[in-house]
């Protein structure tokens, strides 16, 4: 099929630079998100995460501190900026080069490197490439020296640093063990019940099962906004409150619809011959579904599994609904939503990386399970 | 306890409270009650059988009556109380909304979301798939399309708030507006415009969807119609919108109403994104406002998203119960 009539070479072409322009646009917003992740604050507002790996030029304001000495009839400080009290810290990693600089905060790198320029106060100032400097006064200076401005370019940088702030110091850490405490048992136990019911609704033979499926197919677009105030006003009722349990409940509530149906479809294409010979030998339901559907049906229950687990693990409203809003519980999303948005509305690097903790884990899961997803994903769709 | 100690516990009560239930109701069926030996013993056996599925489903079908059947009833009824519930208002509540501006605004947007974000994500998903179908590294571009269903809303709308940042240095809007000589601005507030760069991030997130389910579709269609169309002399386009377009059409309905379904229920982006203010807010988000506040309000919004995706909901059983046939 692939040289017939009607796919010419320039066909080929177009067709494999439009995939490539829709990947890469598709791609692009997350890519910034992770390069972003690893950049410190001030490189981020400095310049955009795609030329991170290119210098960053910044100004910079300092100092020229240092011990004057006498020199002949003049007074001179020598030293270099990048050592400087004020702007040290930036420049702990070396490799940073001055390509203007002034002493005015309105020309903040009007001199070249190299030149030299007066001071406020009389003096001449001059600053090489390197950071190194050389004020000359007539008097003798007093032990601040003069005020400097500069520019200068430090070669990129990339940092853990959001990362360790996030997870030590804003409580992210916690909000992970959160989510995973919300999300395991959420993903497990509705595939066990599901499964029974599956396998009831797809060989057992009973009145009113048609029904019953389609109860199912109905429920699985009701929307989850009706359940929130009647569910929270029973759980408040039977003494359960906004609590871990309550969640747990919830989302295994609200996944049965879907296990039901996918495991259902699933069950219903097995083989008819074994389930009936099984019958014939005398094995009991229980034992039919033990032994030989529930194994055979193992693609199903990880497609489900893994739609489950994506879906606890992303959502914002039933966390924000029946868990309590506190450090102690709040899970990640609600934290990004409600308290990080918030506090470090400015600060991107944060953001970016609290954004990534959170979706590390279902893009892992996403990546090496995706076949069952993909299966998954057929099976309740296409029919 | 700490929750994940908790979590543990509750796995381990839930896994084996579910299997010793299943496995004694089993053995107390057909031992105690109708024991299959005696008299009666193949009278028993059918009466077990005809008790035995119920003893499958009964776990199933109470969470479903107590999570999904009597929140649909209890939420209408709700919707009918005042504010503290101890007062039947009568369409009190839905009178109010109506009157409501935001209500109204809320109603416009989440059309323009039912209609835009489906369709878009449905045609582009199409394509891809068709672009991608004979590609070499055909499978590698569908990974990476469809990697964005594994994100949350709210990590999507955080991606897409670095997309649309006020910043020449960080948003790659404004970077291209700068490239071009143009001034920076807040794309979240320009009128209007604003609720089709929220949409983006869905149709970002849904696109991929589209494409799994179409391409096997595609795959799925007989060789001979397209070889026999190729033989007739039928070009590249032609043969993808007159030949096999029209013959997935029941796929491409399918995927459509599934991204409606969805659209109508995600109130995650424009809670992160705008909190529904500068004209954005859609019902789902709108509902969120009134949650904790006024139960009787936000069980009406409710019930009015129930009553749009009823339409879908009844299609949904008429298609089930058709391939049941």
């Amino acid at each position: 099929m692939d040289n017939i009539a009607g796919s010419s070479n320039r066909l080929k072409w177009a067709v494999n630079l439009s995939v490539l322009i829709i990947v890469i646009s598709w791609l692009v917003p997350t890519v910034g998100l992770f390069v972003s992740s690893f950049r410190d604050r001030d490189q981020i507002s400095a310049t955009g995460w795609w030329i991170a790996p290119l210098s960053v030029e910044l100004t910079y304001r300092t100092r020229g501190d240092g011990t004057p000495r006498q020199d002949g009839d003049l007074w001179v400080i020598e030293g270099n900026l990048f050592e400087s009290a004020e702007v040290a810290e930036a420049f702990a990693n070396g490799g940073a080069e001055i390509t203007g600089f002034g002493v005015a905060a309105r020309t903040p790198d009007g001199t070249m490197p190299g030149d030299e320029i007066e001071t406020r106060d009389g003096g001449m100032l001059r600053v090489n490439t390197d950071g190194t400097y050389r004020y000359t006064s007539s008097e003798e200076p007093d032990t601040r020296g003069p005020r400097v401005y500069f520019a200068a370019t430090t070669p990129p940088e990339f940092t853990l640093d959001n990362y360790r702030t996030i997870l030590t110091a804003d409580g992210m850490d916690r909000a992970f063990f959160n989510t995973l405490t919300v999300t395991i048992p959420s993903t497990i136990i509705p595939i066990l019940i599901a499964a029974f019911a599956a396998y009831a609704l797809a060989w057992m033979e009973f009145p009113g099962r048609g029904l019953l499926i389609a109860g199912v197919v109905g429920l699985l677009v009701v929307p989850l906004q009706l359940a929130l105030v009647p569910l929270l006003n029973l759980h408040n009722t039977i003494g359960i409150g906004q609590s871990f349990v309550g969640v747990w409940l919830a989302h295994t509530g609200f996944g049965l619809p879907l296990a039901i149906y996918l495991l259902r479809n699933y069950m219903v294409g097995l083989p008819r011959d074994i389930i009936e010979s099984a019958k014939v030998d005398g094995a009991t339901d229980f034992q039919i579904f033990t032994k030989i559907i529930l194994p055979l049906s193992f693609p199903a229950l990880a497609s489900f599994a893994i739609f489950q687990f994506l879906w606890t693990w992303n959502d914002l409203l039933v966390a924000k609904v029946f868990l309590p809003s506190s450090d102690e519980t709040n899970v990640m999303t609600v934290k990004i939503a409600d308290d990080l948005l918030g506090s470090y509305g400015g600060d991107w690097g944060l953001l970016a990386g609290a954004a990534f903790v959170s979706i590390a884990v279902p893009l892992f899961v996403f990546f090496t399970m995706q076949r069952y997803l993909v299966r998954g994903l057929l099976a309740g769709s296409v029919k | 306890m700490s929750p994940l100690l908790q979590a543990a516990l509750t796995i381990f009560v839930g896994v084996f409270g579910c299997v010793g239930y299943f496995y004694a109701a089993n053995v107390v069926l057909d031992k105690v009650i109708f024991p299959a030996k005696g008299e009666q013993a193949g009278r028993n056996i059918n009466r077990a059988n005809l008790v035995r599925p119920w003893i499958f489903l009964f776990p199933a079908v109470t969470a479903l009556s107590l999570y999904l059947v009597y929140p649909v009833i209890g939420s209408i009824l709700r919707s009918l109380h005042n504010r503290a519930g101890d007062e039947f208002i009568g369409l009190g509540n839905y009178v109010a909304l109506f009157s409501d501006e935001t209500f109204r605004e809320a109603v416009i947007n989440n059309a323009l979301w039912a209609l835009i974000v489906p369709a878009s994500a449905t045609f582009l998903g199409l394509v891809i798939a068709q672009l991608t179908d004979r590609l070499s590294w055909g499978n590698i571009a569908k990974s990476i399309i469809f990697m964005p269903m594994a994100i949350s809303f709210v990590g999507a709308s955080l991606i897409w708030r670095f997309v649309y940042a006020v910043d020449a240095d960080i948003g790659l809007i404004n970077a291209i507006r700068d490239f071009f000589g143009l001034d920076v601005l807040d794309p979240l507030q320009v009128p209007f415009w604003n609720n089709l760069f929220l949409m983006v991030i869905l149709i970002w997130i849904q696109t991929g969807f589209a494409m799994v389910i179409l391409s096997a579709a595609l795959r799925g269609i007989p060789e001979e119609t397209v070889e026999a169309a190729i033989i007739d002399g039928t070009g590249p386009l032609q043969l993808f919108f007159r030949i096999k377009v029209p013959q997935i059409m029941g796929t491409i309905v399918v995927v459509w109403t599934t991204i409606t379904i969805l659209v109508l229920k995600v109130f995650d982006i424009v809670y992160t994104m705008t909190g529904g203010n500068l004209g954005t807010q859609i019902l789902p988000s709108y509902m969120m406002a009134f949650m904790f506040r006024d139960d009787g309000r936000a069980t009406a919004v409710a019930v009015v998203i129930m009553i749009v995706v009823l339409p879908v909901m009844i299609w949904n059983i008429r298609q089930a119960r058709s391939e049941m046939r």
